[in-house]
């Protein structure tokens, strides 16, 4: 591959913290990257007759071998992106270099997108372990997608100019679509399905009209020629508006959320860690790609108040539904929208303030939201594995059917207490850590001096308050009824854990978890490129290793110092208590306030006589549901003398379903029955319709050529 | 120098507050006794009962996992590490740097997710029972502090402890309807925080209005010490918070000062005695409200520290 003399791609990454930058190793990072492009649609290619042709050859353990072939090259490909990735942050960017496809294509990678291949590496090799774990029932449709999927959120990653990211993103949602139909028998997985490739195809729809509009001035696809012509007036809110609600719906922003809590579940466990951990990434990158870098740092207040708005909006309706959902995987789904709420919040305050001119608390913004989109790709990706553990072991993703897995699965419970405390943003996790960073960039907003921008800023802040609180409740649930308590079905009483690969699945995300935790200074050292390409000012002067401040003599963060004063105040109170307390516990039947021991049949207690998934939320569903997601609750008593049971019913209807899926869904049916009405058409009116078309487009370009 | 000195008012300032929480809890029950007319256990009662505690070996229920053994010393670990933060005496303990309004929130959830996780441990009713309201209750009260905490960042420029305690020490922000407004949001938080009345009767047993009860009903011997002990000192701390924001006088300055030491000392002790008084005064003077008339109170609260952001923001822009 030639490299041509480019014009600089992007303004020159800080001088490198792994070594100098090495001008041979920016084209070994492309061919590298492009290779494990290549690489992957191999695997694909060859997954279907890997799985099905030598099972004439070794008989029944074709299945695993195909499994592990492509799960494996995954892995590999995985480890390639994240070391990519980490080689442009700690080095130089990479210049744009055509694409051998045939047609004009540029692929590059800045330091924005070496932070998100990271992610994607990370998570993705979280996936692939638990996938090389469990490759024996691997259907080969899946052995197909997987490794697009992968291709996918590589290219649109790795994108420069318009085409490329549009090819890449719609690769990566036509694999993840057929990846959530893969359980294609049962009626609901093929209901998520349908309203996924709605979802996907309204993204696309969204996203190529915004990025020609982008490309409109300068007249060239390619990134370098966009920046140089930002858009401007009517145009930059029409790319506004598109790119929201284009790549909102992929990142699943209020209200475009609806898919999420159907297709993560329907979705085998690794891939729903990989949307949910690294999809929904992808299309955060999309929108600070085209946003923040692509539109320009001359754009208005008001640029970042519809991220920062729906933003809030998705945190708090995201957590809120967390606590009411009663499959594990829809929950984590719903924590999942309220973590990239909360993201958005990030990218919609650094536009703010940029806008504003207030450079350092831009920096912080944007520092945090890059944080915080790591963060939870990892500690989101170790919930669903763990789940999904939990799924093959127990056989049930309903929380009322889990229940004491504690004893069963320890190693299980150990690795998704830890992402679960990650999630409630619990010190000294990576969770609070990012969480801390944007909760002072939300604390600064007062600083815009413009009043409502200020009264905004106020209500978010309360907003991302309750959001980390409901977090919080959201996460003692689904930890509590899984892993704490009595089995509630004897299903849940014989759970068994994988071993392996599958344990190492969920201790390496978690062991990163705790890492991120205690370094996020380096980690924003790390991610200064990232960050300096999305507003002015990076993070650097003001992170170390041991300390990050907000501002100019403002608040700081030393998470190794919080680490100490931890051991220090826990080093205390265990001196105190076994100065004086004898060790060892007795052991004895649960007091429970004198309630009486279970009967012989009944070996774990009476399942319902714990708290149950809808008990659990009730407080939540009666303080908040009712205005927010239109919770009901009734209770049918019988009537005095008669011995049938009081009956409790209760609900909850997501806003977005009523007010805005069910209209377009009445609208689909309306047109549709008005298309129904031409089969009947005689054929001279049939032979009209194309021709009446073909004069108005004539007519059109007429207009717009004179134009 | 300065180093030792730091690390001196740490430690002394740990033994104070060790020594103070059980004191605090025996207080203001001694007090509230009197108020009610009766004689009242003395003061130092829940210091003997925590002995007394964690003289006896626990017993545990035959299902509970590691999460019931653990638990009691991360909740009472992460309430003294927030205790820790917050100035009492002196200013400039060798962890002072830390000290923020975020992080103190952040390590008080961790002590109400492990308490949450013991009460769900062994799968009884009322266990889960007050699991499910303590997070719901939090879930108001962590935006209305937050919010308090975005009214003090606004005025002293960061959430840290010390800017916000310096701030209010030289006196020169003079009195303000914002800080009123979040001075009673704070309290409000306060209380439902520490599960006192109106939230929660911190003397009840009476199952089906308990909260906090409600989670350590399977704790026994030096558990139920931790848990015990861990109250004590949230209870401490939100004092404490509230002396140290709110009527930050007396405490004495960065630096190895023993005459300061001695004043902050007695000024401490006279404003935990007057807020304990105040707090026995209010829990005889009304009643528990219901379990779901909590929202209504915390959402007052909320409501305070909006109008006070608010109020602020208008303020300055008329100065």
């Amino acid at each position: 591959m030639a490299q041509p003399p480019a014009a600089p791609f992007c303004r020159p990454a800080r001088a490198s913290i792994l070594g100098g930058s090495d001008p041979l190793r920016s084209p070994a990072v492309l061919t590298a990257l492009i290779l494990t492009l290549a690489g992957l649609g191999l695997l694909a290619l060859l997954a279907v007759p890997m799985a099905r042709a030598p099972r004439v050859w070794i008989g029944d353990s074709a299945g695993p071998w195909a499994g592990l072939v492509v799960h494996g090259g995954c892995l590999l490909a995985a480890a390639v992106m994240a070391g990519c990735g980490l080689a442009v942050l700690g080095g130089a960017a990479v210049a744009p270099q055509p694409l051998p496809i045939g047609v004009t294509a540029l692929v590059a990678v800045d330091a924005l997108s070496a932070w998100f291949l990271v992610l994607l590496g990370l998570a993705a090799a979280c996936s692939a372990l638990f996938g090389l774990a469990h490759a024996r029932d691997a259907a080969p449709r899946l052995l197909v997608a997987y490794p697009l999927f992968l291709a996918g959120m590589l290219l649109a990653l790795i994108a420069a100019d318009g085409f490329v990211l549009v090819l890449g993103f719609e690769a990566m949602s036509i694999a993840s679509w057929v990846l959530v139909a893969a359980d294609h028998q049962s009626p609901e997985a093929r209901h998520a399905a349908r309203r996924y490739l709605a979802f996907a195809v309204f993204s696309g729809i969204c996203l190529v009209p915004a990025i020609g509009l982008l490309a409109a001035s300068s007249g060239d696809l390619s990134f370098a020629a966009i920046r140089t012509a930002p858009p401007q007036g009517f145009v930059a809110a029409a790319v506004l508006a598109l790119v929201v609600a284009g790549a909102g719906a992929k990142a699943g922003l209020v209200p475009l959320h609806g898919w999420l809590p159907l297709a993560h579940p329907a979705a085998p466990s690794h891939v729903s860690a990989l949307m949910s951990g690294a999809m929904t990434k992808v299309a955060i990158y999309v929108l600070a790609r085209l946003l923040l870098d692509l539109s320009g740092p001359a754009q208005p207040l008001w640029w970042g108040v519809p991220l920062l708005v729906l933003g809030a909006a998705s945190a708090v309706l995201g957590a809120l539904r967390a606590n009411l959902e009663t499959d594990t995987k829809t929950l984590l789904a719903c924590s999942t929208i309220e973590n990239v709420g909360l993201i958005c919040i990030g990218l919609g305050l650094a536009a703010c303030f940029r806008a504003a001119d207030l450079g350092v608390l831009a920096g912080l913004a944007a520092g945090a939201a890059l944080l915080h989109a790591l963060n939870h790709a990892l500690f989101k990706s170790l919930l669903f594995l763990g789940l999904g553990e939990v799924a093959r072991g127990a056989a049930s993703r309903q929380l009322d059917r889990l229940g004491g897995l504690i004893h069963a699965m320890p190693w299980t419970a150990g690795a998704v207490l830890v992402g679960a405390a990650a999630a409630a943003s619990l010190p000294p996790l990576s969770g609070f850590a990012s969480e801390w960073l944007l909760i002072q960039a939300m604390l600064a907003a007062w600083r815009v001096g413009d009043l409502a921008f200020q009264v905004l800023g106020v209500a978010v802040v309360a907003a991302a308050a309750l959001a980390a609180a409901l977090a919080a409740a959201a996460m003692v649930r689904l930890f509590g009824l899984v892993f704490l308590g009595r089995p509630r079905t004897p299903r849940a009483a014989g759970a068994v854990e994988g071993r392996g690969a599958a344990r190492l699945a969920l201790l390496l995300p978690a062991g990163l978890t705790l890492l991120f935790g205690l370094l996020p200074g380096p980690l924003l050292a790390l991610a200064e490129g990232a960050v300096q390409l999305l507003v002015p000012h990076g993070m650097v002067e003001r992170g170390s290793l041991a300390m990050i401040r907000v501002g100019d003599g403002g608040a700081r963060i030393m998470p190794l110092a919080i680490a100490l004063l931890l051991a220090v105040a826990g080093a205390l109170v265990w001196w105190l208590v076994r100065r004086r307390a004898p060790a060892g516990v007795a052991r004895a039947a649960a007091w429970d306030c004198g309630f009486m021991a279970p009967p012989q049949h009944l070996p774990f207690g009476d399942p319902v006589t714990q708290p149950s998934a809808a008990g659990f939320g009730q407080p939540l569903r009666r303080m908040l549901g009712g205005s927010l997601l239109a919770a009901h609750e009734s209770v049918t008593m019988p009537a005095p003398g008669d011995p049938g049971p009081a009956r409790v019913e209760s609900g909850f209807a997501d806003p977005s379903e009523r007010w805005l899926l069910a209209p377009l869904a009445r609208l689909r049916d309306a047109l549709a029955a008005r298309a129904e009405a031409l089969r009947d058409l005689p054929l001279t009116a049939t032979l009209m319709l194309p021709f009446g078309t073909l004069v108005a487009l004539l007519a059109l370009a007429a207009w717009l050529e004179a134009g | 120098m300065e180093i030792l000195a730091a690390i001196l008012t740490q430690a002394l300032h740990l033994a104070l507050v060790l020594a103070a929480a059980p004191l605090v809890v025996g207080g203001t029950r001694w007090l509230k006794a009197r108020m009610m007319g009766r004689t009242g256990a003395p003061p130092l009662q829940p210091l003997w009962d925590l002995l007394k505690l964690l003289r006896k070996r626990p017993v545990l229920a035959e299902n509970a996992s590691w999460i019931s053994r653990a638990a009691p010393y991360a909740g009472a670990t992460a309430a003294l590490a927030a205790l820790a933060l917050v100035p009492s005496f002196s200013r400039g303990m060798a962890f002072a740097p830390l000290a923020d309004l975020v992080l103190i929130a952040g390590l008080l959830a961790a002590g109400r997710v492990a308490l949450a996780l013991a009460g769900m441990d062994v799968g009884t009713a009322f266990g889960g029972l007050g699991a499910a309201r303590e997070m719901s209750f939090a879930a108001l009260a962590e935006p209305a502090l937050l919010l308090v905490a975005l009214v003090l960042a606004m005025l002293a420029g960061s959430t840290g402890l010390e800017a916000i305690g310096t701030l209010f020490q030289d006196g020169s922000l003079g009195l303000r309807v914002s800080l009123g407004l979040a001075l009673v949001a704070l309290l409000a938080v306060a209380l439902a925080e520490n599960g006192r009345i109106p939230v929660d009767n911190p003397a009840t047993h009476l199952e089906l209005t308990m909260v906090h009860e409600a989670m350590v009903l399977e704790a026994s011997g030096r558990h139920l010490a931790l848990w015990e002990a861990a109250a004590a000192l949230r209870l401490t701390l939100w004092l404490a918070l509230l002396a140290a924001i709110f009527f930050p006088f007396g405490t004495a300055p960065v630096g190895f000062a023993p005459l300061g030491w001695l004043v902050g000392l007695l000024a401490w002790g006279a404003k935990m005695a007057v807020l304990c008084l105040a707090l026995a005064g209010l829990e005889s003077a009304i009643a528990k409200m219901r379990v779901f008339r909590v929202p209504e109170f915390l959402g007052t609260a909320l409501l305070l520290g909006l109008l006070a952001a608010l109020l602020l923001f208008l303020s300055t822009r008329l100065a």
